[in-house]
Formats: structure tokens, sequence, C-alpha cells
């Protein structure tokens, strides 16, 4: 078997492709997240118009493969739509592979964000009637507090799937750390040097490293929440006669 | 497949005063002896198998079209290369169930090890199956690729690396679904089991299985659909002639972009939305045996 | 009749009793009528106990008035504000928007059976979050009232608990004090009890007392407590099959049932 151990220079040019990587993940997050909410909220409408859009679009999101959808983002659409969205020229793959990413990802969280509705008791959303909150108040201080214990987890999975999602970029004309190591396995084999095997085996491990991090952030968070809920003295308990509250 | 018939009902009625003299002892509606579930579930099945048996495996894709340059969007060229298309998307379709039969089955052995008592077998499976569930399958493709490369006296078809790898990328979500399936039986069947003394083989057969089957069923069935969703892949990083390679290959025929990705896109939906349906209804079909 | 309801819009004092008057309401869900032509009238600081065996509608009377449920027709007047309803300036009336319902039903607290407390708040978190995010009372002053609140219903060290700590009985106190910081002048009471170990269902009721001799507030409970009905209703309602069938002071209705249907529920209910 060949050396898995590369060289520094090599692990270098590996860690300015995973920071490529985790920002386009960072990107995805964000956007994806995003359509989760509104999306997810959006699935459990009063208006059958917003329903209907936010169905579709959850249909498209998980229905289309992500290499498709980002081959189409960056050689389709900005031919097809450059007319009338001049801001779709020009834009580097790596924001239209957010695009994709995030888009992706919103299909699948907002079915995590509707179906962690769903499961919060009636009673819950009654009492926040009786007290009088607004819509966007019940959510924010009632439902979506609690139903972020039933959202993590999976969320935690779906942000390791776009992890994953992320090496697509590679094929598709854009800078990642696949595609540097894509850039050192053609200069290797140009040069003759064989071990392109260990390569690809060290991006497969760094790519575990950073899911098993992304993984450990999710329990922590988890964790903290479960915290929340049952045990508060002594932590943010509020002193009895005056203080200042603590936090929702 | 009848286990109890009707002689042996009567004598454990015998001692109630109100055993009626002629009891029929009706058969409960399992969901594998319903045909509203079995029948499409077989349909299903055969359609993948003669799917994976037949049809031309090795097209030339080439458009016979001349579209203008002027226009963004021609419907007579996107209608022109449906044809094609439809050839890539068979072999995506068809390396897909290939590697699902892989997934299906190695995953169940996945499952198996990592269930078992000794932890120097479950460790290891279960540090494998994590290992390669959240690793990107491009990666692995590229990796399994390249290790076909530098094995000296192995050469293989890149469909098959495909299915391989695909195969064995699912083979781990697979075995979760398994895991999943069987650990949603409460455990209060498991201690009925001992309770009657049940064997094991009629505890599997009887008890477990036939209640995790109906959890672990749908989820296969999602996983086949996320599976064709990455098939394409394999098109990018090994140059299989799917559905993917089919639009790159008109792209660089043509130069006229637009048609072969978005015509790629919208079969895909076509294919993809009606089996996530299909599973869904599978789904509420199957849901009152659910645990 | 209605030409007095409409116009005397006063008798909702700042933070006093209000009146609630029901006229014609219907509601039904699918094919189950649930309410039917239902006419009824609480005056301001009254305390009015609705009894029937279930099904009877008692519950949903309380529910359409804090608009948990829509009713399908007819109209509910709280402090002589038309709850579901805006009057036009002809006078007539249309649907109203959920602007004007938010706003009528800020005058309405309700505490539930099941207490419906927010997990993941303490308890002075849960009563402060009305005053603070609905009624923008600054969170200090917020905090004063909650922890009067909390020394009213006896659960002052207990304001950093969260539910998942506290009993039952702690938990309806807390959900009471929870429904009394937005200052109701209607209070409605869904079988606060009916969860409760037996054990526990005195201190609740003690609350409820303490309540109602401030008389601050009108006053709606379903309660299947006759003891405590006959004690501080001022008039009892019995319900069956969505109508009122009989109602009169507790000493009356509850003694000396003239309904076959009320004598054979208080019967029912006497032998538990």
């Amino acid at each position: 078997m060949e050396d898995l151990l590369l060289t520094p220079g090599q692990y270098a040019r590996l860690y300015n492709g995973l920071r490529a990587t985790l920002q386009l993940l960072g990107q995805a997050f964000v956007l994806g997240i995003f359509l989760s909410l509104v999306v997810g909220v959006g699935r459990l409408s009063e208006r059958k118009w917003v329903r209907a859009i936010s169905f579709g679009f959850v249909e498209f999101a998980r229905g289309i493969s992500s290499i498709i959808l980002l081959f189409i983002l960056v050689i389709a659409i900005p031919i097809l739509l450059g007319d009338i969205f001049p801001w779709v020229l020009g834009q580097p793959v790596i924001v239209m592979a957010s695009i994709a990413l995030g888009v992706n990802m919103g299909g699948y969280g907002a079915e995590i964000i509707r179906g962690s509705i769903v499961a919060i008791p009636k009673g819950q959303t009654e009492a926040t009637i009786a007290l009088n909150l607004n819509p966007t108040q019940r959510l924010r201080y009632v439902i979506l507090p609690q139903a972020m214990r039933i959202i993590l987890p999976p969320m935690g999975n779906l942000t390791i799937e776009i992890l994953k999602g992320t090496a697509l970029v590679a094929v598709a004309g854009g800078y990642d750390m696949m595609r540097e190591v894509r850039n050192m396995e053609a200069s290797m084999l140009a040069e003759g040097v064989i071990g392109v095997t260990a390569l690809f085996v060290n991006a497969l491990i760094i790519y575990f490293i950073v899911a098993q991090v992304i993984n450990a952030l999710f329990r922590f968070g988890e964790r903290a929440l479960d915290r929340r809920f049952e045990q508060r003295e002594g932590r943010s308990a509020i002193p009895l006669s005056v203080a200042q509250p603590g936090g929702n | 497949m009848a286990d109890t018939t009707q002689e042996e009902t009567v004598p454990a009625a015998a001692e109630g005063a109100a055993a009626p003299a002629q009891f029929e002892l009706q058969q409960h509606h399992k969901w594998y002896r319903r045909p509203d579930v079995l029948i499409p579930v077989i349909l299903v099945v055969l359609g993948l198998a003669i799917l994976a048996t037949t049809g031309d495996t090795s097209p030339r894709y080439r458009s016979q079209f001349t579209p203008g340059r002027e226009v963004r969007f021609g419907w007579d060229y996107f209608f022109h290369l449906v044809p094609q298309m439809l050839q890539g998307l068979y072999i995506t379709a068809r390396a897909t169930v290939l590697g699902f039969l892989i997934a299906a089955s190695l995953g169940l052995v996945l499952a198996l090890l990592r269930r078992a008592q000794k932890r120097w077998v479950s460790w290891p499976a279960a540090l494998v199956i994590e290992f390669v569930r959240s690793t990107p399958i491009l990666v692995q493709m590229f990796f399994a690729q390249a290790l076909v490369r530098a094995t000296p006296g192995i050469s293989l078809n890149p469909i098959v690396i495909l299915f391989l790898v695909l195969g064995i990328h699912y083979a781990t979500y697979a075995s979760e679904a398994y895991r999943a399936g069987i650990n949603s039986v409460p455990k209060g069947q498991w201690e009925a089991s001992i309770a009657l003394n049940l064997g094991p083989w009629t505890k599997w057969t009887r008890v477990i299985i036939p209640q995790a089957v109906p959890n672990i069923l749908p989820t296969l069935g999602n996983y086949l659909v996320a599976a064709f969703k990455d098939a394409p892949i394999g098109d990018a990083v090994l140059s299989t002639a799917g559905v993917l390679f089919f639009a790159d290959w008109i792209r660089a025929d043509d130069f006229r972009p637009v048609e072969p990705y978005i015509l790629t896109g919208v079969g895909f939906l076509l294919v993809s939305l009606p089996a996530a349906w299909a599973v869904r209804r599978l789904e509420e079909r199957i849901a009152y045996e659910r645990t | 009749m209605n030409a007095p309801d409409t116009t005397s819009a006063v008798d909702i004092s700042p933070k006093g009793a209000a009146s609630v008057r029901m006229r014609a309401v219907d509601k039904s869900f699918g094919s189950l009528t649930v309410l039917s032509e239902l006419d009824l009238d609480v005056e301001p600081g009254e305390r009015v106990v609705i009894i029937g065996p279930s099904g009877s509608g008692k519950t949903t009377i309380l529910r359409v008035t804090m608009t948990l449920e829509r009713i399908d027709a007819g109209t509910i007047q709280v402090g002589g504000q038309h709850l579901y309803h805006e009057e036009t300036a002809t006078g007539a009336l249309k649907p109203a928007s959920e602007k004007h319902i938010r706003n009528v039903r800020s005058n309405i607290g309700m505490v539930f059976q099941h207490f419906n407390l927010f997990p993941h708040m303490s308890a002075i978190e849960n009563v402060m979050l009305a005053p603070v995010k609905v009624h923008g009372t600054p969170r200090q002053e917020a905090q004063q009232l909650g922890m009067e609140l909390l020394a009213k219903v006896g659960m002052v060290e207990h304001a950093n608990h969260t539910p998942g700590q506290l009993s039952g009985g702690q938990k309806q106190r807390v959900a009471i004090a929870r429904a009394l910081a937005t200052q109701p002048s209607v209070m409605l009471f869904d079988e606060v009890t009916s969860a409760l170990d037996p054990e526990l269902v005195g201190e609740v009721l003690n609350v409820l007392r303490d309540i109602a001799e401030e008389g601050k507030t009108t006053m709606m409970l379903v309660t299947h407590e006759m003891g405590f009905a006959r004690e501080i209703a001022d008039r009892v309602l019995m319900f069956d099959s969505g109508r009122m069938i009989e109602e009169g002071p507790p000493s009356e209705l509850l003694s000396n049932p003239q309904h076959e249907r009320t004598r054979s529920f208080l019967g029912a209910v006497a032998e538990h």
C-alpha cells in the first residue's frame, strides 16, 4: 500500500481548499435555513396560495438532483435569464453553487420545520391566543423555541448532506477542496508521481472530520436546549426581588 | 402461510362458557397479504428488474439539428432532444437500480454487524457506516476510480464502478434504515416473544420482521429516490453515459446549453416526483401497521 | 333590546369587570352541532358556573369566547364591543378584521384544563411574556407585577422553576397568574381542576376563591366541582346537547333542579 501521508505543502493546499468548502457550506447553510423557515411556515399558512407555492418549492427542491440543479444554475440560467436579471451574468460558480445547495437544503429543511411545528401540542398555540400574542410572536417566543429540540437532530444530518453536496462544485467549474485535490492529482499525474489514491483518502478523512465537528456542534446545541428545559436555577435565574430578567 | 388452522382455535375457546360452536378464523389483513400493497410492490420490483436487465446501454448522443444561434430557448430543439434524454435517463436509472440491489443486501449485512454483541465486530461496522455516510459520494467515486487504476490486473467498466460506489454508499443508509426499523419494534414485543418461549426463527419471522418492514420499506424507497438523484454524479466523474453526460455531450456538440440542461431537469423531476409520491402512498397504506 | 347593548359600550371600565353577551350563537364541528341558537348574558363582575355532561357544549362556550374556535353564526359582545363583528358607519355589522378581534380579545383571559404552560420558560417568564410582548410593559415593571401575581397564587419560591419541575397544582396556579397578568376583564376557567390529583385540587380552588372575592373580573367557569360551584357562583347554567336547559342561583339549581336531565346529571356527578 502507498504511503497515506501527504507532504506539508500538499496539506497547505488542502487547507486552502477546505476554507473555500467551508465558505460555500456557510453560505448555503444561511440560505438554506432562511428558506427552511419561510417555506416551512408557509406550508402551514392560512392562505391557500402561500401553501401551494411552498408545496411546489418543496417538491421541486427535493425532487431535483442537486448536481443537475447546479449545472442548470451555472450553465443554463445565465443565458436564459441574463436579459431579465443581469445579476445572474458573470456570477462566480461559488455563488450559484450556494444557491443550488441552499435551495436543496431549503426543501428538506422546510419539511423538518413544518413537522416540528405540527408536533408542538395544540394547547401551546391556544395559550398564546389566550394571551393575545400575534402570529409572529407565537412562532418566535413559544412555538419555535420548543420546536428547536425537534429540529436540531435532523437539521444536523441535513447540514452534513449539504457538506457532502459542496464537493459537486469541483465538477462544475468552481473552487473547493475537491477542486484543489483534482488540481493536485493532475500535477502528480503529469509528473508521473504515483500515489493519487492517498490524495483522495486524505480528502475523505478531512470531510469525515468536518462532518463529525458539525455533528458535535449540533449535539452541543441539543444538550444546551435540554438544560434550558430542565434546570435553570443558579444559571439564568432571576433574583426574586429585582434584577434584569433572563433573556428569552 | 396459514399459521393457525380452525381446529387449533376450538380447544382454546372451549373453557369459556359461551364458546361459539363454530368459530371461523378470519385472516387478519397483514400488510404483506393485502393486494393493494402487494401488487404495486411486485409491479415496481418487476419493472425495476426489467429496467436493470434490458435495453441499450451504450448510446451515442448527437443532435441532428442545426439550432439558430440567435434564440435563447427553442421548443423545436427542446423536443428534438427528448428521445436522447430518455436514453440517458434510462442509463442513470439502470445504474441506480443495480446499485440499490447492492445497497439493500449489503445494508442488511452491515446492520447485522452493527447489532453484533461483540464490540470488535460492532464498532468497526459503526465506524465504516459513519465514515461512508458522512463523506461525499463524489469523492468516493474519484477514490474508487483512482483505486481501480492503481490496482494492476483489474479493469472495471465505469458503469460498474458507478453502481458499486452507489451500492456501498447507500448500503450505509440502508443499514441505518434496517436498524431503525428493528429498533422501532417495541421492547414489549421482544419480551412477549420470550414469555411465549418462541424460538429465534419464529420470533424473527412472525413477530419482529412483520412489524419492522412497514417502517423499513418507505425509508428504503426514499433512499432509492435519493440514490437516483446522486447517480448523475457518475456522469461527471466517471463519464458514464447517463442523463447528465447526455446534456454535457450535446452542449459540446451544439454550443446550445440551455435546452439540454433544462430538459434534463424536467426529465429528472418527471421520474423522481412520481417515485417519491409512490413511496408516500406506500407509507400511507401500511401506516396502520406501523408501531 | 339590541339598542342599549350596542350603544352602552361603557360597561368596560379600564381593568374592571366586563359583560359578555351572546346572541343566537351557532357552532358545529362537521355534522355535530355543539351550540345552537345560544343566548347568554353575563353581567360585569358576575361569577357564572357552567355545568353539563361531556359533549354538552359547555367548554365550547368558553372556547368561542376566547376565539379558539370561531362561531358559525350569531354575535358575541364583550364589554359592549362585538368580538367577531365590526360596526360600519351605518350601524350594520360586518365580519371583524383580525386586528379588531385581537383588540377585543385583550380583555379576555383563559385558564386551561391542561395548564398549557410554556415548558421552555420559567414560571416568572411565563407570567411576564404577555405583559412585555403584547402590552409593551417595561421588563422591570412586568417582573414586579409578575412577582406580585406569583405571590398571590403562593408560587413566589418557584418563580425560577420551569413547568417540568412543578406539580400539577403548582402549574395551574402559575397558569392562573399568567392569565391574570394581562389584567383581563373576563376570565374563563375551563375545567381547571380536572387534570389534577385529588389532593391538589384544594390549592387551586383557594386561588379561584381569592380572585372571586376581589370581584375585579367577570368569571365564567366550567367545572365538575359542585361544592365549589355552590360556594362561589352567582348563577349556575346547566347545558345539554348545545342548549342551556336550566339556570338559576346555585342554591336553587343544585339543590332543587327542575329539569329531569339536570337531576340525573347531578345524581351521576354526586355518585363520584
